[in-house]
């Protein structure tokens, strides 16, 4: 019994203990507040969703030896120019999410291809040279939505006839198709039913994926590069495999948060989307060498649960904007921890 | 006699446990030049680093005996230490600064100086470089060894031959320099370059300079030498003028060791040779360190054909070529089909399985479990272990039975298949690459040292087994830095000297032959059958 207990402690690693010691703590004291502790639960149902692709998505890059994806933007933009182009034809419902999503894959096949080109020339430097491949798409990409050939009125600027706005609302396209499929209530939690089976449907795939002989390959490659080639495999072929699935993956991510957040956000909007991601698959375990799908899952339900319960608890405690700076410390503060681990694995 | 320059006596060391020096003394006249002959492993290196202080005797708990200078007893804990007391040391590798002039290298952390304005402010540190009395020091060393460049050339174009010139006249121009350490100075040199070289060893001690001289070309030992000192498995087996030795006795003292018969015998036949199964024609392999200048050679069917030759000579190039780990040239057949080289998949596929030689880089994913590793390259390079259908699926219940058959087969102590590679011993580690290149199903299996840094049971069953293998009709290519080794269980025994093939031999050919053919001798001047 006792071994068991501590196999399963170990598992689970001490630092997600800590994590959901303090967060069964934050809900007690919800509990003692007027907030509603269903709706932040709900709230973070939803936030798990709509998050938890991006955080998968560095499974893949992490297994193929390429460590954490920090130009998880190079995605997330091809997944924006699928919901836009839906946008663009005012594709309605699960119709216009398909399309978005349809549209998105061949893109982030192609972007990922040659975000591989360049990753595989900087060996042992990807996370570096990935961080700043995410800061200059997103810059460079401004340009172009300024210029794109985007002609839908409730898109572009309403001045001048060109140009997309920074913010785009989904309301009347395909906002919330996932969310509310199939939701429904209980004890005054809502269930966000269709975004956590499609969730569940990538986190399948991801599963599945590694089962098979490519996918044991990814993942030989990423623990013993010289063991690889050694097996005959092509290091920089599963390499690029690797970050080919992983911007796929934050295309559909992106695709599948807007639809839940009910907005397209534009220019500086992607900026920063790789570190909630990062923070999270290390919150859940892994480290920069070792993903499995149970760390993205893990990871993203601590995390964001975290900071949608965080946020309002400490404001109903403190005055003034203190949640905001707990976020970020917390966040980066586990980035910064898992780097210079980069060994943890299991124990971290 | 004088009083020596230098006096070892009765030096001993061991490292965690493995004595690797057993009571050797050693004793360097002045002027004199002492050679230091001794195979890989036999403890040169252990002793040159007593004699240096290196931090890594001193880590593993210093040494026993003792060490005088003039005789005046001497215990130095650091490189610093031995340098003070007149001890310079040449490297096999050229520890030189390229961009620097050959005047800044040799005179590097020894500058002359001239006091200024800021040295009288802010310290010694501060002082003008006198670099015309520098020149003229550097120019001096430069004479001294018969050298004509110019001291203000940089290092960086000169040729490698003059590169270990530089590193000479740097060890020279220390002015209380008594003893120079040359560890193999002339393995990377050419012929001309090395006959020049020696000659500047004897000008030097001639001058008054005793050279401590380590080299595995018996050819320079008699033409230089004035004392011979022999060392094998860390004792001192001989010891004397040079005049009192030949180069085939040096070579028998060198590797002489008793053959284990015992495993000789579990070999219950031996196999007709006849058909050529590998046929390796002018094959060049570029890897670092152990690069094969072309070699030719037959593989016959069903016999283990060992491979022998000191470190640094490329024996090791071998396998690693053929499998097209390490960039190749020239010819391999394979059962008469062309092997592509520089193609691992092809190699893998045409039934060729390695294990190579480093066994935790390249032989074991060391974080995955022992059934993972055994079936990894089965998996990958042949489809076994998946399941039917499009997906290919891994088929774990496949995997466990095979880990499990393989534990027992292989004899590896472990907790079970899902144990982590990392956790096992060396022994069971190796067997662990065995029981992956068996999985292979290979015909011909190349195994490159597979005893390096196991303890001495596991390695007379990793022996064992690789006879077993064979026995199964798996034709062997083992490549060993143990000859006792090689010669327990090959039935023929290739030696190869600085990249290509110097003779093959049977097992039981004398001592003599195999040292004389590991320091660059011809078959025919060893007189071999």
């Amino acid at each position: 019994m006792k071994e068991q207990l501590l196999k399963i402690y170990h598992g689970f690693g001490l630092p997600r203990l800590i994590i959901a010691g303090f967060l069964l703590l934050l809900i007690i004291i919800a509990a003692g507040t007027d907030l509603s502790v269903p709706g932040l639960l709900s709230d973070a149902l939803v936030r798990i969703g709509q998050n938890g692709i991006y955080v998968l998505a560095m499974v893949p890059s992490i297994q193929a030896g390429v460590g954490l994806n920090f130009g998880l933007p190079v995605g997330v933009i091809c997944g924006i120019v699928g919901a836009l182009v839906a946008m663009e034809f005012s594709m309605l419902g699960f119709g216009g999410f398909l399309v978005a999503v349809l549209i998105a894959i061949p893109l982030a096949v192609g972007a990922g291809f040659l975000y591989a080109l360049l990753l595989n020339r900087v060996t042992g430097q990807e996370m570096m040279v990935g961080t700043y491949v995410g800061f200059s798409v997103v810059a460079g990409m401004c340009i172009f939505w300024l210029l794109a050939p985007f002609r839908n009125p409730a898109m572009i600027w309403p001045v001048g006839g060109q140009g997309l706005r920074t913010t785009l609302t989904l309301a009347d396209t395909f906002g919330g198709v996932l969310n509310n499929f199939l939701a429904f209530e209980i004890f005054g939690l809502t269930v966000p039913t269709g975004l956590l089976l499609f969730y569940g449907l990538m986190l399948f795939l991801v599963w599945l994926f590694f089962k098979t002989k490519a996918g044991v390959a990814m993942e030989v490659v990423g623990r013993n590069p010289r063991f690889a080639a050694a097996s005959g495999l092509s290091l920089n072929k599963y390499r690029t495999l690797g970050i080919i699935m992983s911007t796929v993956l934050a295309a559909i991510g992106y695709v599948t948060y807007a639809q839940s957040f009910g907005f397209v956000q534009l220019y500086n909007g992607p900026l920063m989307t790789a570190f909630p991601a990062v923070a999270g698959v290390l919150i859940g375990g892994a480290s920069t060498r070792e993903a499995k799908v149970r760390h993205a899952v893990l990871g993203v339900v601590l995390f964001q649960t975290l900071l949608t319960v965080a946020m309002p608890v400490t404001n109903q405690l403190i005055e003034g904007n203190i949640s905001e700076i707990a976020r970020v410390v917390v966040s980066n503060g586990m980035i910064l921890y898992a780097l210079t681990r980069a060994t943890g694995g299991e124990q971290a | 006699m004088s009083v020596p320059v230098l006096e070892m006596k009765e030096i001993s060391k061991s490292f965690y446990g493995t004595q690797v020096l057993k009571n050797v003394s050693l004793t360097v006249g002045k002027g004199e030049i002492h050679c230091l002959v001794g195979e890989n492993g036999a403890g040169k290196s252990t002793l040159m680093n007593i004699l240096f202080g290196m931090p890594v005797i001193i880590n593993t708990g210093g040494f026993e005996g003792s060490i005088f200078i003039n005789g005046e007893q001497m215990a130095f804990d650091s490189p610093r230490a031995a340098i003070d007391a007149g001890i310079g040391m040449v490297h096999q590798e050229f520890m030189l600064l390229p961009g620097f002039s050959v005047t800044e290298n040799v005179k590097l952390n020894r500058e002359v100086t001239k006091r200024n304005l800021f040295s009288a402010v802010f310290g010694k540190k501060m002082e003008t470089l006198n670099r015309r009395q520098m020149a003229q020091d550097t120019r001096s060393a430069l004479d001294r060894l018969g050298m004509s460049i110019d001291e203000w050339v940089p290092v960086a174009g000169l040729p490698v031959g003059y590169l270990q010139f530089v590193e000479i006249a740097r060890e020279i121009d220390k002015e209380n320099l008594q003893l120079l350490v040359l560890d193999e100075p002339t393995a990377v040199l050419t012929e001309s370059e090395a006959e020049q070289f020696l000659g500047v060893i004897q000008r030097l001690a001639r001058s008054g300079i005793s050279i401590l001289f380590i080299t595995h070309r018996l050819d320079e030992v008699m033409a230089v030498a004035d004392r011979i000192t022999i060392l094998k498995d860390g004792e001192l087996v001989s010891s004397g003028p040079r005049e009192d030795y030949t180069i085939s006795q040096i070579a028998e003292l060198m590797v002489g060791r008793k053959i284990d018969t015992q495993a000789r015998k579990q070999r219950s036949s031996s196999p007709a040779k006849q058909e050529v199964v590998l046929e390796i024609r002018d094959l060049r392999v570029d890897m670092p360190g152990e690069r094969l200048r072309g070699i030719d050679l037959d593989v016959y069917r069903g016999e283990i054909l060992g491979i022998g030759g000191l470190a640094g000579h490329g024996k090791v190039g071998l396998a690693n070529g053929i499998m097209g780990l390490y960039p190749s040239q020239g010819r391999v057949l394979y059962e008469g089909q062309e092997v592509p080289l520089n193609d691992t998949k092809a190699a893998l596929r045409m039934g060729l399985a390695f294990v190579s030689e480093d066994r935790r880089g390249v032989g074991l994913v060391l974080e995955d479990t022992i059934a993972n590793n055994i079936v990894l390259t089965s998996m990958q390079s042949q489809d076994k272990f998946l399941k039917p259908g499009l997906l290919k699926l891994k088929d774990e219940r496949k995997i466990r039975e095979h880990a499990l058959e393989s534990i027992e087969k292989f004899d590896i102590r472990c907790t079970g298949p899902e144990q982590i590679v990392r956790r096992l011993s060396g022994g069971n580690q190796q067997k662990v690459c065995l029981a992956r290149a068996f999985t292979q199903e290979p015909k011909l299996l190349f195994v490159s040292e597979p005893t390096r840094g196991i303890d001495v049971g596991a390695k007379s069953r990793v022996l064992e087994l690789i006879v077993q293998l064979n026995e199964m009709g798996v034709t062997v290519v083992f490549t060993s830095s143990e000859l006792a080794e090689l010669r327990s269980i090959a039935d023929r025994i290739a030696i190869v000297y600085e990249g290509r093939l110097a003779g093959i031999l049977p097992p039981d050919a004398p001592d003599v032959q195999y040292g004389l053919l590991m320091a660059g001798k011809s078959l025919e001047e060893v007189g071999a059958r």
